[in-house]
């Protein structure tokens, strides 16, 4: 791998992200770390069913009380869409179209900074009625679940950042490509998490 | 980066090290750290045999006793054996696949950091207020009631060390399944690199649990959470469950390269091809599958109820299925071989009896009515005792004097090595026999002291009398260890002189690229069948000798474990209330976690390459350095 290496769009192999052996083992070796996220999402879900509106005697905060469906709806949306619009940046990646792919990315991460900005007005708001990390066993295993992912959310979008800074004069090579796909498949990860969380947390919660 | 031969000095070779990413450097590291706390953790267990060699002894608080069983158990397991598991596997299983070095070297060098810091971060609890105590298993209904930073220590140490583990455990999985030599089929691999295969995997899925519960057990005691906290909701069964989804493929993690490693030396040593080389292969898959469906059975006696007792009792009596497999596959291997009786050998033979006895109380106690009167006592000491000494504590000592030759180029001394095994083996047996018989008298474990009128004097006496011989056999074991390092009596690429695999091929210890031209893979046993045939270069090559592509040493890797270990003491003495530093440290911590981290995204790192010129002058006799 010769990172000074110039590409066409011709030239450019049609999986970057597995053309080199440094990009074979990145592509095993992250989907492998996927799964150990997908067990410990697995440990934190199976955690808060068996929290779930548990608290000391006389709790008044339920699921079924607390949650609201139109914000979160908002928010699923918003990070389902950042999903696509990720697709898309990988779509231009593929084609060796580092603009594209930039101007995808930047709307990437604008729509996972607007989820992260409502996720934070979400929890606020349950402070502010009294439902704080330490009231009660829901609701730190509520915190925990959705908090962890939040900071998923914040570590994808920083990797994003810190990669398009980066790259932002050198343009796409075989050394950078396969960190982009990663942290757009880390970014999907991030996303099929959160359709169980609003399945699971908010739907199930609702529904009493 | 140049290969100029140069002398270094102590400042130099301590730099190396902190900075090296080669597989070989670092399972020096793993072996040198892992052997360390193995000690640490040896003169817990005299202490142990200690306080309770005679009936009502005041050796020992019944604090003390706790901190040090605790600190026993959690150091044996997590800074002991698998360390020095992950030394062999980083040390050997690269060159039994004929690859250049592991897939993520980077993140091979994190891995050990992480471990070593939270392995010191645990033990120096006994300096700051007192070791965790409430037990290796850390029940949360005793882990929150304890006082002072114990338990925070305990938690906080083991994450560290956790992600180091997993971060292993995935490079492993990479390099078996990327790295490969041509040829180097997966049913052609060593049985040795199948088990760090299986066991990484069950690494991968077995770490996030109990990182998981680490975490609920942190944000309780240390940020006002509730997971366990029953008054407010909590529930304490929770970490039973995340503890043990974690515990029970611990014990196969631990368990499958020692088996790995056995049956390389049964091979080896009986000079013919492993029998039933497929089934062992798919008895390994298998038991890394079953492990994971039986954790349960530590927990007969919660009151899950007689279908989850069942279900789980069914489910541990059949991992006895391919765990005989293998049995009879090793014995079947010995059987018509031409059987020469090394220290390594030894220790095989020794090991099958030991492990067997200790499995058949294993299915014992998966007889769930009868776990109800064995649980939580020194039957359960025995039993447990039996396969972790018995079986991943033989196969560390058959490891190393196997082993050490490739690592070190130099042999262990076997006649010391017999005398070892001989007051180790004995000593085991000693200690650990008896005690079934304790706990059918009905001693539970965990206690600090008994009186002289329960009747268990003379077992215990003679329990402690055994831990005296192991003792003797590991003090023996280290006086080989320094004889055979001032002696340093080279020896060549096979010094066995029966290796079959590709490690025995190449010089020991072999050069820091490991092959100069990757080598062709023609079956089974490959160094073998290139012996028979009389190729004496032990190999046939899979391409032209050309440049070779190697990575760059860092130091970040130990920076940023540096920056975990940092911030963990702020989050330990976060809520003390009259700690204000506290908060700053664990800011200034994560800094430094995530500055290293993001100065290693940003900065290129694509290695140097060795010339074929160095390569030449390398084969002609001159030294090629990394660095």
């Amino acid at each position: 791998m010769d990172i000074n290496q110039k590409y066409t769009p011709q030239s450019w192999p049609d999986h970057p992200e597995t053309a080199t052996l440094e990009g074979k083992n990145k592509f095993i070796g992250f989907w492998l770390l996927l799964a150990a996220e997908t067990v410990t999402f697995a440990s934190l879900f199976a955690t808060y069913l068996a929290l779930k509106d548990k608290g000391p005697s006389g709790m008044e905060y339920s699921a079924a009380g607390l949650f609201e469906l139109p914000l979160v709806f908002a928010m699923t949306m918003i990070l389902l869409t950042s999903s696509l619009t990720s697709v898309y940046a990988m779509y231009h990646m593929k084609n060796h179209n580092f603009k594209a792919m930039q101007a995808w990315l930047g709307i990437t991460v604008i729509l996972g900074a607007t989820f992260l900005g409502l996720e934070i007005y979400e929890f606020n708001h349950y402070v502010h009625l009294g439902f704080g990390f330490t009231n009660s066993a829901f609701s730190s295993a509520f915190y925990v679940l959705v908090g962890t992912h939040g900071a998923h959310v914040l570590f994808g979008l920083s990797w994003f950042i810190a990669l398009m800074i980066r790259n932002s004069k050198r343009g796409l090579n075989m050394y950078n490509a396969p960190k982009f796909y990663l942290a757009s498949l880390y970014w999907h990860f991030i996303d099929v998490v959160w359709v169980f969380i609003f399945t699971v947390v908010y739907l199930m919660g609702v529904i009493g | 980066m140049s290969s100029i031969a140069q002398k270094k000095g102590f400042g130099a070779t301590i730099w190396d090290f902190m900075t090296t990413v080669d597989h070989k450097k670092i399972a020096i590291l793993y072996l040198i750290s892992g052997g360390f706390f193995f000690l640490v953790g040896g003169v817990e267990a005299m202490l142990i045999r200690i306080q309770l060699a005679k009936a009502g002894n005041d050796f020992l608080s019944a604090g003390l006793y706790n901190e040090i069983i605790t600190m026993h158990g959690t150091t044996m397991i997590f800074l002991a054996s698998m360390p020095i598991l992950l030394a062999f596997m980083n040390a050997i299983m690269p060159l039994q696949i004929g690859a250049r070095d592991v897939a993520f070297p980077f993140l091979n060098s994190l891995g050990f950091w992480l471990f070593f810091f939270g392995g010191i971060f645990l033990n120096l609890s006994w300096f700051m207020g007192g070791a965790p105590d409430a037990g290796w298993t850390n029940y949360a209904s005793l882990a929150l009631a304890s006082e002072g930073h114990g338990i925070d220590f305990y938690t906080l140490g083991l994450t560290i060390s956790g992600f180091g583990t997993l971060i292993a455990g995935i490079n492993f999985l990479v390099t078996i399944i990327n790295m490969r030599a041509p040829g180097m089929t997966y049913m052609r691999m060593p049985l040795f690199t199948w088990t760090t295969f299986v066991a990484s995997a069950l690494i991968l899925l077995a770490f996030p649990p109990l990182t998981v519960g680490l975490f609920f057990m942190i944000f309780d005691r240390l940020f006002g959470a509730n997971f366990f906290a029953v008054d407010m909701g909590g529930n304490t069964i929770i970490w039973e469950h995340l503890f043990w989804i974690f515990g029970h493929p611990e014990v196969y993690i631990l368990i499958l390269p020692a088996f790995g490693i056995f049956s390389e030396i049964f091979a080896i040593f009986s000079r013919k091809r492993l029998f039933g080389y497929t089934a062992l292969v798919f008895a390994t898959i298998l038991i890394g599958f079953y492990g994971f469906m039986v954790w349960a059975h530590h927990m007969f006696t919660v009151g899950l109820g007689p279908t989850a007792n069942a279900v789980f009792a069914l489910a541990t009596m059949i991992i006895a299925v391919p765990t005989g497999i293998k049995i009879f596959n090793w014995l079947l291997t010995i059987w018509g071989g031409n059987i020469s009786f090394t220290v390594p050998m030894i220790y095989a033979v020794a090991f099958i009896p030991s492990f067997v006895a200790g499995g058949v109380t294993g299915v014992m106690q998966a007889i769930a009515p009868l776990d109800y009167q064995l649980h939580d006592s020194y039957f359960i000491v025995a039993h447990f005792h039996y396969v972790i000494v018995g079986g991943v504590v033989l196969a560390i000592l058959a490891g190393t004097h196997l082993y050490w030759p490739k690592m070190f180029g130099t042999m262990l001394s076997e006649k010391l090595g017999k005398w070892t095994f001989w007051f180790f083996f004995i000593g085991f047996h000693l200690t650990f026999f008896i005690q079934h018989f304790l706990g059918l008298m009905g001693m539970p474990r965990r206690v600090y002291t008994f009186g002289a009128d329960q009747g268990w004097d003379l077992f215990n006496a003679i329990s402690s009398a055994g831990a005296v011989l192991m003792a003797i056999g590991v003090i023996i074991m280290l006086v080989n260890v320094v004889m055979t390092t001032i002696k340093n009596e080279r020896v060549g690429n096979d010094p066995w002189g029966d290796g079959r695999t590709l490690e025995w091929a190449i010089p020991s210890p072999p050069p820091f690229y490991n092959f100069a031209q990757t080598p062709l893979v023609r079956g089974l046993d490959t160094y073998w069948i290139e012996k028979m045939e009389g190729n004496k270069k032990g190999m046939i090559f899979a391409e032209p000798l050309g440049d070779i592509h190697m990575p760059n040493g860092s130091i970040i890797p130990f920076v940023m474990s540096l920056g975990m270990f940092i911030a963990s003491f702020g989050a330990l003495y976060f809520l003390d209330g009259d700690k204000p530093w506290a908060l700053a440290v664990l800011v200034i911590g994560m800094l430094i976690l995530f500055g290293s981290m993001l100065l290693r995204s940003l900065k290129d790192d694509l290695g140097f390459h060795i010339t074929k010129a160095e390569l030449l002058e390398d084969a002609k006799g001159g030294k090629t350095d990394g660095h």
